[in-house]
């Protein structure tokens, strides 16, 4: 339930409100007069539906709100939504992102710019409604951007940037935007939320233009292509995804001239690397246990810093690659796995891996995988893993071993 | 955004056709499929549109109609059309209808009413679809219509059997062998039926057959025209996946009627109406024995007597007896009993 903390404001001003992440996201998407919404049921996303639900209710915003019968159904019914110009948003956890793994896959190539919360989640079995990452990640690939916020201040202010990356004309591309179960979409926090004269300011109208599908304009859309047109289809949505960076980096310096607020570095954020020694990497929530054992160890004179990747898609390869490439060691904390993979590590770590591999200068790099399933990332493990960094800095070489932290043996 | 107080989500009122002389020229599924010759579903998606007329947009999932019907640069499509996943008719129909509501009661979209139609197949609606289409039946506040395409199979993947797939017949997933000869023992579906029945603010079902052409885009006319969510189940003959003549697909959707096999009606606001040979039948003329239908179609070439004998015991029971209680009289008793010359 939002709390406002000061005297009611008159119209046309910022409020401060007490939230949640997910509550957060609500506000935004009031604001960006949102006209289609769908929802089904799954901890720890469907809070983020429940706030719209009150809004609309409530008459602060007019919206197509639809109880899907599942997942699948419920991607699909944005998707055509959004393909008549209807501004729309979706969004899932866990497994309910996977259920609607095929109306992930079509969405990309289909142009469609919805875009979709994922409380990331555990994936079953065995049930587990804790924060993991391999729930968004699985379509890294696809053509998704992707995007993991960290607090409910950037929630709220990512999902209006969401919306104008995704429906620019030369991107047209789906968005996920990743917040951690539970860390995230639970806990509230004092949030500034910004009138909706600079919302209009800074968000234009979605104009589909010559792809709406509409009886006067009436083109065949996703007609069967096969061999002769599908890699140039897969071309035209990969150069879509690289004219996004671009996109993002406009939206982003937008959004700070709009609402005085808001990174200068639209990809990672960068904690204490200026003159860092060790950094470490990872995505989400866990920036606060790695900031306090920061704080902790550059108190005993170690040099720490910290990279959290707010953009997975379209990976931030040259601007990361920079700065870690200055570090002595870099140890990067995937909360997720990729059974298999090289090294046995996560999807981050395998990533700035194959990103580093062309530059200059190459320090060592540690993988650990940590706080799966929601386990509470300590100091502890943080102080662990920068102590292998500096061991791994100390002898110039990789470790080729992926370290699980906080786990039982 | 404000809700505007102008918008009242109507639908278009498309009178009945009154006799094939009296239905429009115009023509918006033309030239540049590529389906099978004689195939019926293709005609199917004609009329349908040609009920429709211009002022429509066709959502199509995954099947046939798609992959043999559109083709990028030669699409036939002369309205909008789209395409969407295997199980999704009831998804597209929905998600369009409230991308369009959502824009025109905002003011966003010029407001008028626009014909919604998803169509699919018996693998895509009678199968994995049939949970979406349920779903949207009972979303009242949308307009739109799915139209089932019935070729009892899923031929476009070389004809696998479905769950709309008679039984006994002769697919590549059930093929008969020399230990086993019907692998398909499964009864058909009875989609339509299950969909009236369980779908109560659904104000419009009905069952169509293109042989019967004028009826068939009348239905499609009376669904577009009554709103809400609506449906159609259409049973096409399919030369390739029957494997019979392509010049008898006319012939077998008339004996599928004649036999008494696949009835026609709706069910309108709750009501049931008989059409055409079914009416016939319902009223007491006698049913072709299902023999003259099952004997055109290689798919039953390897029916014995005994199978025969099975099926057309099937089909008497659903006249004698079937009914789902306290929803839908799926006969009427007192005609059913006269026509058996039961007191």
């Amino acid at each position: 339930m939002a709390v406002a903390t000061k005297a009611a404001p008159a119209a046309g001003e910022e409020k401060e409100l007490l939230i949640s992440g997910s509550e957060a996201v609500a506000e935004a998407l009031t604001l960006a007069d949102l006209d289609v919404v769908t929802a089904y049921p799954i901890r720890p996303y469907d809070t983020v539906m429940q706030a719209i639900a009150k809004k609309i209710s409530n008459g602060q915003l007019v919206a197509e709100f639809i109880v899907a019968e599942g997942e699948h159904s419920q991607f699909e019914i944005v998707k055509h939504a959004s393909t008549v110009g209807a501004r729309v948003f979706c969004g899932s956890s866990g497994v309910g992102w996977m259920y609607a793994m095929e109306c992930l896959v079509v969405t990309p190539p289909l142009r469609v710019p919805m875009v979709a919360l994922v409380g990331n989640r555990a994936l079953d079995d065995p049930g587990a409604f804790g924060v993991e990452h391999n729930d968004a990640l699985v379509v890294r690939d696809l053509g998704w951007m992707l995007c993991w916020v960290d607090t409910a201040q950037e929630a709220l202010d990512t999902t209006l940037i969401a919306y104008r990356v995704a429906e620019d004309r030369r991107v047209l591309l789906p968005l996920a935007l990743s917040a951690d179960g539970g860390f995230l979409t639970h806990s509230q926090a004092l949030t500034l939320v910004p009138p909706k004269a600079k919302v209009d300011q800074f968000l234009p109208r979605y104009d589909r233009g010559e792809l709406l599908l509409h009886p006067d304009n009436p083109i065949t859309v996703a007609p069967q292509a096969n061999e002769d047109w599908v890699i140039e289809i897969r071309r035209q949505n990969n150069e879509a995804m690289g004219r996004a960076a671009t996109v993002i980096e406009e939206a982003y310096a937008d959004f700070r001239r709009v609402f005085g607020r808001g990174p200068d570095n639209p990809w990672f954020e960068e904690y204490m690397t200026d003159d860092a020694e060790i950094v470490l990497v990872g995505m989400g929530t866990i920036s606060l246990p790695i900031k306090v054992a920061i704080r902790e160890m550059r108190a005993k004179g170690k040099k720490v810093g910290m990279a959290r990747l707010r953009w997975f898609r379209p990976f931030p390869t040259e601007r990361l690659v920079a700065l870690l490439s200055k570090t002595q060691a870099v140890g990067i904390i995937d909360r997720d796995y990729s059974f298999g993979s090289p090294f046995g590590s996560g999807v981050v770590a395998n990533e700035i891996r194959a990103a580093m591999y062309n530059a200059d200068r190459r320090p060592p790099l540690l993988s650990f995988i940590c706080g799966l399933g929601g386990r509470e990332v300590t100091l502890e493990d943080v102080y662990k893993a920068t102590e292998m960094c500096y061991g791994a800095a100390k002898s110039g070489k990789s470790d080729t071993k992926t370290h699980w932290l906080g786990v039982r043996e | 955004m404000a809700e505007t107080t102008t918008f009242a989500n109507a639908t278009q009122i498309l009178e009945p056709f009154r006799g094939v002389k009296k239905v429009t020229l115009e023509e918006y599924f033309t030239s540049g499929h590529r389906t099978c010759q004689g195939c019926e579903s293709a005609l199917v998606m004609k009329l349908m549109v040609k009920a429709s007329g211009p002022r429509t947009i066709v959502l199509g999932s995954t099947g046939c109609m798609y992959v043999a019907n559109t083709t990028y640069y030669t699409t036939p499509w002369v309205v909008p059309w789209m395409h969407t996943q295997l199980g999704s008719s009831g998804s597209a129909a929905l998600g369009t209808a409230a991308g369009l509501k959502a824009l025109m009661r905002k003011g966003k979209m010029k407001a008028e009413p626009i014909n919604v139609i998803a169509f699919c197949g018996d693998g895509g609606g009678a199968d994995m679809g049939l949970g979406a289409i349920s779903a949207t039946l009972t979303h009242k506040e949308y307009n739109s219509l799915i139209l089932l395409y019935d070729n009892e199979s899923y031929a476009n993947t070389d004809i696998q059997l479905s769950g709309s797939t008679p039984y006994g017949a002769h697919t590549t997933f059930s093929p008969p062998g020399k230990v086993i000869r019907n692998i398909h023992t499964r009864w058909k579906k009875n989609t339509a039926g299950m969909l009236a029945a369980g779908h109560p603010e659904c104000r419009y079902v009905a069952t169509v057959c293109a042989s019967y052409a004028v009826e068939m885009m009348n239905k499609v006319r009376r669904a577009l025209t009554i709103g809400g969510p609506t449906f159609i189940h259409s049973l096409d003959p399919c030369p390739k996946g029957w494997d019979y003549d392509p010049m008898l697909s006319h012939e077998l959707g008339e004996l599928a009627i004649e036999t008494g096999i696949f009835p026609l009606y709706e069910v309108e606001d709750g009501k049931l109406t008989y059409y055409g040979k079914t009416k016939a039948i319902v009223d007491g003329r006698p049913r072709k024995p299902v023999r003259e239908y099952l004997l055109k179609q290689g798919r039953f070439a390897h029916f014995i007597e005994e199978d025969l004998a099975y099926f057309q015991a099937k089909v008497d029971e659903m006249w004698e007896k079937w009914e789902i209680p306290a929803v839908v009289p799926f006969r009427r008793l007192d005609a059913a009993k006269a026509a058996l010359g039961v007191k």
